[in-house]
């Protein structure tokens, strides 16, 4: 590596290598701690969307009422609106009509964006599963991050997957 | 150039005053729902509904259920008033297979219905709230309404979902200091109502927004065929729990609340006066019940229906609910049919929404009571 | 040949799986005599048999389908008559007569439901009307259960086949999302409707109407 540095012939092209690779152990040195302040940010400051598709939708509601207050674990209650958001809970089924409008929501939040899918009916279709106008399940169209079980899941349920989410976003690399 | 479309279509033409919004499917605060509305400036000139977001076929499952497995699913459309939609279901099964129910059993019914009724009215409210920017609405219904849900869990088991009514009674008894502690809530409740009155409803912006917005006059609120607070706010005094009495109902002491304005602030409060009437059944009820007894008529296995058919209604917090049940000697109904009280005043919308003011939209929408995801089934 | 011989053997073991499964004592395969019996021995309530015993025949509702047979005659057909449901049966052809009447003379004012019921062995579909009262103290209780039957096509095609009825929605308003839902469910056209499109179905719908008794749902 020192010779070719040293070779006028090769040296630009060797340049570039080293800049590179020091380039590569300047992220890793300083990236991780970066990376961690970066999603520190994100974690306790997340937005959802209001998806409110279906029944499970009234237990969102009620993780937000007095008594649960997810608001206390950095989740912010639904009111904003969707281009500021950066988390979508899909609150229970998704028909064959609502399907492209979910997608069509998810592609306009901007990077990073996460997903919840509360509820059986998001997750496989639950008791609609032989209805004809269900999807089974919504990871077909979205990347789904946490599925959080239930018919409808108690607010408890919803706020450890709001948890789980965030543990798994601190260990996330940041984009 | 010009492009040929299918029949049916036609392309909008693009006009300086007026302009089309569509609101939804995606919005905070209610289900899925979507309003075409076309707007001149900031009135509203036109407004077409397009349900259907959550149409999940509840109706087609059935018939390939029996009556028993039937219960779930068909309590999923409203959740939170899961008791008030599996009543009529209960009763026209009821009377298809020829099944009385032990007297406990009815007044236990009609407690559930009425604990249910006001977690969903105190539902309503809380987003009623959220439509119209007063968050501490949001926050005391919401609170309020937890108190309910444990002795609704109490009662069945499950916080939302209890599927408590089955056809010949309810599933179990009730806890045994079930009596004293309800007494106690109701009591709280009754206290904690006349605060809402003084925070919600007398606030001036409140009364600003809703009073004389989007009237609904008698002769159009029969004509259209709506229920429930929708109706009585435009003052025809209709109520199926007085008017074609289930159950237990003749034996209670309550009254209808009728109001003559039929405009947004009287749809607003109807159901609010509605919650007092509960807890007065509810503790009446309560001193009327047997103290012991069977509470629960056990079924044949797989109830067949015989060749027949039912239409029985009640009462629910958004209005009448009926089920058309047909059998054909078979343990799965022939057809069910479940006529809502959020898909019958569906109509209203774009009868109310036009000449309106656009920021007026919210109140009056969810004014009308309306459930998508039941009005979809 | 030898297929033949595994055709065999594939048979047997069906047979074999299905005898076992008739063993289990879970009361879903029993005997309707046996699940009683076993019932019985678990200590359960069964409760008794459909009772036999006819009921009178309430007066209000009698005289009621009176009025109406005595105006109509052959024209409509009286299904029951119990207490608080009358039900009628006419032609598609005087529905429109019989729904004038029963508003203007029975003062039924509005409609609670409109639900089709698909019946493929007859080649029928039937449209049953449930009316109701809010102007009328005495109608309170009452449902006006208004029935027609439409022809069935096997291979359907909403709005240009002969499953047609006129529409009702000049007698009573209330009827005009019931009648939209019915025309996408069971491919009921409703002649005279102002607007006549799908009300629930995904835009993009290409299946026969749901609702009908051949649209199996999947599994079943």
């Amino acid at each position: 590596m020192l010779k070719e540095l040293l070779n006028p012939d090769t040296a630009p092209h060797a340049t570039n290598v080293l800049i590179g690779k020091l380039g590569d152990v300047l992220i890793r040195a300083v990236g991780k701690p970066f990376d961690m302040a970066i999603n520190w940010g994100r974690i306790y400051s997340l937005w959802p969307v209001h998806l409110e598709t279906a029944c499970c939708s009234v237990e969102f509601g009620a993780a937000s009422s007095p008594r649960y207050d997810v608001e206390r674990f950095g989740i912010i209650e639904a009111f904003g609106s969707l281009r500021q958001c950066d988390l979508i809970v899909v609150m229970g089924t998704i028909t064959r009509k609502m399907a492209p409008r979910l997608r069509m929501v998810y592609d306009q939040m901007p990077d990073p964006k996460y997903v919840i899918a509360m509820g059986a009916c998001a997750i496989t279709g639950g008791l609609y599963f032989d209805s004809y106008n269900v999807l089974p399940g919504i990871d077909g169209i979205l990347p789904v991050d946490v599925y959080v079980p239930g018919c409808p899941p108690r607010p408890e349920t919803l706020i450890q997957g709001c948890m789980l989410l965030q543990e798994k976003i601190k260990r996330m690399k940041a984009k | 150039m010009t492009t040929q479309l299918p029949p049916g279509m036609h392309l909008e033409t693009v006009d300086d005053k007026i302009m089309t919004l569509n609101v939804g499917p995606q919005h905070p605060g209610s289900g899925h729902m979507r309003l075409i509305i076309k707007v001149d400036g900031d009135y509203i000139v036109s407004c077409d509904p397009d349900p259907g977001y959550v149409h999940r076929g509840e109706e087609k499952m059935a018939e390939y259920r029996n009556y028993i497995q039937n219960i779930p699913h068909l309590e999923r459309p409203v959740i939170h008033d899961s008791s008030n939609i599996l009543y009529p279901y209960c009763l026209g099964v009821e009377e298809l297979l020829g099944i009385e129910v032990p007297e406990r059993a009815k007044y236990i019914r009609v407690i559930a219905a009425e604990l249910n009724r006001c977690v969903y009215i105190l539902y309503w409210l809380a987003i009623y709230g959220i439509f119209l920017g007063h968050s501490t609405m949001f926050m005391w219904p919401a609170g309020d309404r937890e108190l309910f849900i444990d002795l609704l869990e109490a009662m069945s088991g499950a916080r939302v979902t209890h599927a408590y009514l089955v056809p010949g009674g309810v599933r179990n008894d009730l806890p045994s200091n079930f009596e004293e502690r309800c007494l106690r809530q109701v009591a709280y409740f009754e206290k904690r109502l006349k605060e809402y009155e003084d925070i919600f409803y007398q606030n001036p912006l409140l009364k600003a927004r809703t009073e004389g917005s989007g009237i609904l006059s008698r002769t159009d609120a029969i004509r259209l065929g709506t229920t429930g607070s929708v109706l009585r706010a435009s003052g025809v005094d209709f109520d199926v729990r007085k008017k074609e009495p289930y159950d237990v109902y003749e034996n209670l002491d309550f009254q209808t609340v009728v109001m003559k304005e039929g405009d947004s602030y009287a749809r607003s409060r109807i159901p609010y006066l509605e919650m007092f009437e509960s807890c007065r059944i509810i503790k009446d009820a309560l001193k009327k019940m047997p103290k012991s007894g069977s509470v629960r008529t056990k079924l044949k296995p797989n109830p067949k229906g015989g060749n027949d058919e039912v239409y029985r209604r009640v009462e629910s917090g958004r209005g009448a609910i009926g089920y058309y049940i047909v059998s054909n000697n078979r343990p799965e109904p022939y057809r069910v049919k479940i006529s809502v009280g959020s898909f019958r005043n569906l109509i209203c919308m774009p009868y109310l929404l036009k000449g309106e003011k656009l920021g007026n939209m919210p109140a009056v929408y969810w004014g009308l009571n309306y459930w998508p995801v039941e009005a979809d089934r | 040949m030898s297929s033949g011989t595994e055709k065999d053997e594939v048979k047997d073991t069906t047979e074999e799986h299905s005898a076992n499964s008739d063993d289990t004592s879970r009361p879903d395969s029993m005997s309707k005599d046996e699940a009683i019996k076993f019932y019985e021995t678990k200590g359960l309530d069964l409760s008794p048999d459909v009772p036999t015993k006819p009921k009178p025949i309430p007066e209000f509702e009698k005289s009621m389908a009176d009025k109406i047979s005595s105006k109509f005659g052959d024209a409509i057909h009286i299904d029951y008559i119990r207490s608080d449901r009358i039900r009628v049966t006419t032609k598609r052809e005087n529905i429109v007569d019989v729904a004038k009447f029963i508003r203007d003379e029975l003062r039924y004012d509005h409609a609670e439901s409109v639900s089709g019921v698909d019946y493929p062995d007859s080649r029928e579909i039937e449209v049953v009307y449930h009316l109701g009262s809010y102007t009328d103290e005495k109608l309170g209780r009452q449902i006006f259960a208004l029935a027609t039957r439409v022809p069935r096509e096997d291979i359907p095609n909403p709005g240009s086949d002969t499953t047609r009825m006129p529409s009702l929605r000049d007698v009573f308003y209330s009827v005009e999302f019931h009648e939209r839902e019915c025309f996408e469910m069971f491919g009921v056209y409703f002649e005279g409707h102002p607007d006549m499109r799908r009300l629930l179905l995904p835009e993009d719908w290409a299946d026969i109407p749901p609702f009908r008794k051949d649209f199996k749902i999947k599994g079943r």
